[in-house]
């Protein structure tokens, strides 16, 4: 049993293609409760929080480039204005302790239907940027999630980065739980305006196998917001875009909740998501 | 393998540690300090909340390994050897019963009034999220919390 700590990452990815069955872990917040219950019993772990250079984000002012590393504390400290969505959705994510140690590579690693980060990365076209001694790939977020906890992440590649296009317009992250702390989301929606390109994003989380956009809702409220009026949204507008997204998930029944009331509860979620971010928009521009 | 790491100010190194222990496996079994709680041993009950590198964070979810070299605050460690004015509180307040959550909720409540001085209960609620008790019904707690932020010491 080994413990690799580096502080490189270029050693990361030579342990990665060395041990290939190495655990990564980095906040630990998934990693260390499979190893504590049991369910897991590695020979190596590769620790990953040691390395800075992963750590941090950074922007040309259009695109932003998110490390691995980062965790949700700072996420919800330093990305509010260039990520609103991921940032609110960080803030929900288990609580103070839990936000202090988990990181957005490990939220994109472990892949769950219900990964609180997923939709709202989705909502704005992110990428995440896969290395490996071999080289570097960036593959669509959309595409890099399979199923449940399923991803493309190859033997010996690491994630490094994910990448989004900086906020140009209003987004909003809303989830469904018990409480609102601890939870694991019932279901949950994001929803980004792109005012300069006139598009909308979106994202569904745990409603569906992975986490995914609901692409007739997007390309629907595209078309028919007064983008030039900046007027007032229609409620019937509203409304179909909600349906429109539960028409998009797939859910099931669980212990969290039934498939008809996830289906139910996103299309009233993803209404009142898409009316306030229509309404900070209108809010935003003077004589609006 | 052996972890050396700095617990309540003073050096402190374990041999023997597995690497697939934790930061509570190494407080509580190799060093000896039963302060932080094993409970749910996945972060959702917060009774093994301790400072790590001046962060709050629950002890069972870190790898003993990821210690190495950093600073460990416990909460023997947070009254400097003294109960605290927020330890006497909790007992002012009752907001102790069967004490197993007390050394988390301490330490996370030490954190919130350590960065916010005057919280109001929303704050307290938000910082104390992370933490469960099953006895109190939380508000003795929020009380004890309040009763230190109000007399402006810790």
């Amino acid at each position: 049993m080994t413990f690799h700590s580096p502080t490189r990452w270029a050693d990361a990815l030579a342990v990665r293609a060395e041990h290939p069955q190495a655990v990564p872990i980095a906040g630990g917040t998934d990693a260390m409760v499979e190893l504590n219950s049991g369910r897991r019993r590695p020979d190596r772990l590769l620790d990953l929080s040691r390395i800075a250079e992963v750590s941090g984000w950074d922007t040309d002012g259009g695109t932003v480039r998110a490390g691995a590393g980062i965790t949700h504390t700072a996420i919800v400290a330093q990305l509010a204005e260039s990520a609103p969505a991921l940032a609110q959705a960080a803030s929900t994510v288990g609580s103070p302790q839990i936000r202090n140690r988990a990181t957005l590579g490990g939220n994109i690693a472990t892949a769950s239907p219900a990964g609180d980060t997923l939709p709202t990365l989705l909502a704005c076209g992110a990428a995440v940027e896969l290395h490996s001694v071999g080289g570097a790939r960036t593959v669509a977020l959309a595409d890099f999630v399979t199923g449940p906890k399923r991803t493309q992440l190859a033997p010996d590649e690491l994630i490094a980065a994910v990448l989004f296009p900086a906020a140009t317009g209003p987004q909003h992250f809303s989830k469904v739980g018990v409480r609102a702390a601890m939870i694991i989301a019932v279901c949950s929606f994001a929803v980004a305006l792109f005012p300069d390109r006139r598009s909308v994003g979106t994202g569904i989380g745990a409603a569906a196998p992975t986490p995914r956009a609901a692409v007739e809702a997007q390309d629907f409220a595209a078309e028919v917001l007064p983008w030039d009026s900046l007027g007032h949204l229609d409620p019937a507008v509203a409304g179909y875009f909600g349906d429109l997204v539960a028409k998009a998930a797939d859910p099931i029944d669980d212990v969290r909740g039934t498939a008809q009331y996830r289906r139910h509860a996103l299309a009233v979620i993803a209404r009142r998501a898409l009316i306030w971010a229509w309404d900070d928009l209108r809010g935003a521009v003077p004589c609006g | 393998m052996r972890v050396t790491a700095t617990v309540n100010g003073r050096v402190h190194s374990a041999e023997g540690v597995r690497p697939t222990e934790s930061l509570l496996d190494l407080l509580r079994e190799h060093l000896h300090l039963p302060g932080a709680k094993n409970a749910c041993e996945q972060g959702e009950c917060g009774s093994c909340t301790v400072y790590l590198d001046g962060e709050t964070v629950c002890a069972c979810l870190v790898a003993a390994g990821q210690a190495e070299g950093r600073e460990v605050v416990t909460v023997e460690g947070i009254g400097g050897g003294r109960s605290s004015s927020l330890q006497e509180a909790f007992l002012t307040c009752g907001a102790v019963q069967c004490g197993f959550c007390t050394p988390g909720l301490l330490v996370s409540a030490h954190a919130l009034l350590a960065r916010c001085p005057q919280p109001d209960d929303r704050q307290i609620r938000e910082a104390l999220s992370g933490n469960l008790c099953r006895c109190t019904g939380y508000e003795k707690i929020i009380e004890a919390v309040r009763m230190v932020a109000e007399g402006g010491s810790r």
